[in-house]
């Protein structure tokens, strides 16, 4: 059976939705590790290893938390070169991404990013060009290092852990070569709603919020939605530059899309493309995101949003 | 002089020619390969030349005996960026132009991109925009820097180089936050476009852009083998590119009213809530 590793960014008491598919989907494949890109507790190795981890990699002594991604990059490529794994499966952010691309250099390897699927030969299945194709494609040298888009993979019921967590292998990592340093962290600020990323729901607004994102946030909030924003919204200051959606912002592929006051050009329905049902609020009948919308309402989003998250919390008693 | 400007800089940045995202995209042939015409300067570049130009004005500018430079990798008409970088401030150009490297995966094109730049020698900086907005993978950035043996600071929304140590201090969009970062040159710096405001070609930029010198490189004359880029070097290979079905456009309503509720019902029929 194959070995497939997992990269686990921050593992934690509880591992993140994300972090159960990568964990879920290695499992699927062959015999899943967790390369630990962080300090993991007791309480961490049992839930990774209730989520499909068999067993563990760290770095011996610990991994450097103020190298920006180069430790990370030297982990990753001792446990290959110790596991013989077939396969790495990263998340599609930022970190994953860079991780996986200097990894590749430094194994021969090939990097395949934005995964929805992976069959069991390695094929990966993945969305190019905004959403407009699917593609597949394999690896054809070395380990394959694939990253994965959130929301790909349908998790199982959670396992018990069972017994004992697997040994964690400790690796020596030795030079690293030049990094940059973390000299400090602001974390992103609790809004108390889903991750944009990683959200089943995501409600954005647009030009066409005109400055006032509550309407937004209260539909948002009434479904348990993320919220998300246009590259306007963003720009004119309206709602920070996390939110955004679509090209230059974090993509999303969420089972609803509520899109209010955005008009559907090009570029912005890379944002929701991949969204399972899209409903589109818009001012303007000719707007085109009305061709992609599973429902369109033409009317005022400030009228429309109050009125449907009041309806929800009524139903919801 | 009062101010410190410190050692002069070299300062390289990359651009790409890719088809514009206000069109319609496509693939076809049998390796899938982009339609590349109607193609244009990858807008998350110019946020890496106005960088780039800044850096070098802070330092006194091309005055003070800095430098930038425009590099590409793609066919003929790939020049188009550089010219374009060129028209907004950087002093020369370079065009990587083969046959050979059509096909190139991001391991492959930074294997060329990385040849070349040890070739060229001698770059403090090297600057890249967060993502091309054609394959959009952002791998580029990364593998550059591990193979150039640099520092990378990448996703930067903010960053400035101190003149009296040469440290690059920046804030970066990580996944746990805003990091703030530093590392020392020589270093492999990506932005976001967050990171300023791209200033337009004026007329005269425009007119002294055509003065400006653009060298093109083969493989040949990197010393390169074509079996190591294009197709035959690349780690990936696409097996097959279909096109998304159209999403069929669904119902259309006029709120009279109930719009919101009408909202809420369908989610319920779509078992959503």
């Amino acid at each position: 059976m194959s070995n497939i590793l997992v990269y686990i960014h921050a593992p934690a008491g509880a591992p993140t939705k994300g972090q159960r598919e990568l964990l879920a989907l290695a499992a699927r494949l062959g015999q899943a590790s967790a390369v630990l890109g962080g300090p993991a507790d007791a309480a961490a190795l049992a839930s990774l290893g209730a989520a499909g981890a068999t067993g563990f990699y760290a770095a011996a002594g610990g991994l450097d938390a103020t190298g920006l991604i180069a430790p990370a990059v030297s982990l990753l490529e001792a446990a290959v070169r110790e596991s013989g794994a077939t396969a790495v499966l990263l998340p599609n952010t930022v970190e994953g991404r860079e991780i996986a691309a200097r990894t590749a250099v430094r194994l021969d390897a090939g990097v395949i990013t934005d995964a929805i699927d992976v069959d069991a030969d390695l094929t990966v299945t993945k969305p190019v060009l905004a959403g407009s194709y699917t593609v597949k494609a394999q690896v054809t040298r070395g380990p394959a290092l694939i990253t994965l888009k959130a929301n790909s993979v349908e998790l199982p019921e959670a396992a018990p852990a069972a017994g004992a967590p697997a040994p964690v292998h400790e690796l020596e990592l030795g030079e690293t070569g030049p990094a940059a340093r973390i000299t400090a962290t602001a974390p992103h600020t609790a809004t108390g709603r889903p991750e944009l990323s990683e959200a089943r729901f995501v409600v954005a607004g647009g030009r066409g919020v005109d400055g006032d994102f509550g309407p937004v946030e209260d539909l948002a909030d009434a479904l348990g939605a993320a919220v998300g924003a246009s590259r306007a919204a963003t720009d004119a200051g309206w709602i920070d530059h996390s939110a955004q959606v679509g090209q230059t912002g974090t993509t999303v592929s969420p089972q609803l899309y509520i899109s209010a006051g955005i008009s559907g050009a090009i570029q912005q329905k890379a944002g929701m493309q991949t969204a399972k049902t899209i409903i589109a609020i818009n001012k303007d009948p000719d707007a085109p995101v009305f061709e992609i919308a599973d429902l369109g309402i033409v009317g005022d989003l400030a009228v429309v949003l109050p009125q449907a998250a009041a309806e929800i919390r009524r139903r919801k008693g | 002089m009062s101010q410190n400007t410190g050692t002069p800089l070299n300062i390289l940045v990359l651009v790409k020619h890719v088809p514009d995202v206000q069109f319609d995209r496509h693939l076809s042939g049998p390796g899938q390969r982009l339609d590349r015409k109607d193609s244009v300067l990858s807008e998350l570049d110019e946020y890496a030349i106005e960088a780039a130009l800044a850096l070098a004005e802070a330092r006194g500018g091309d005055k003070a005996g800095n430098t930038v430079t425009a590099m590409t990798m793609g066919p003929e008409a790939a020049a188009n960026a550089v010219k374009k970088s060129l028209q907004m401030g950087a002093a020369a150009g370079v065009h990587i132009c083969d046959p050979a490297l059509a096909g190139s995966d991001a391991g492959a094109t930074s294997l060329a991109l990385a040849t070349a730049i040890k070739q060229l020698g001698g770059f403090d900086v090297v600057l890249t925009g967060m993502a091309s907005t054609d394959a959009e993978t952002s791998l580029v950035p990364a593998q550059l820097a591990e193979r150039l043996g640099v520092a990378q600071l990448t996703n930067l929304s903010k960053l400035e180089i101190d003149p009296g140590t040469n440290t690059v201090t920046a804030l970066r969009v990580g996944e746990d936050g805003a990091q703030s970062v530093e590392a020392t040159l020589p270093v492999l710096i990506s932005v976001t476009d967050q990171a300023n405001e791209p200033r337009y070609p004026n007329f005269r930029g425009i007119l002294a852009a055509k003065k400006k010198k653009i060298t093109t490189l083969t493989l040949a004359q990197l010393g390169l083998a074509e079996e190591a880029v294009g197709a035959a070097g690349s780690a990936t290979r696409v097996l097959s590119a279909a096109p998304r079905p159209p999403r069929a456009a669904g119902q259309v309503i006029t709120d009279s009213g109930q719009a919101g509720i009408a909202l809420v019902d369908f989610l319920a029929d779509a078992k959503l809530i």
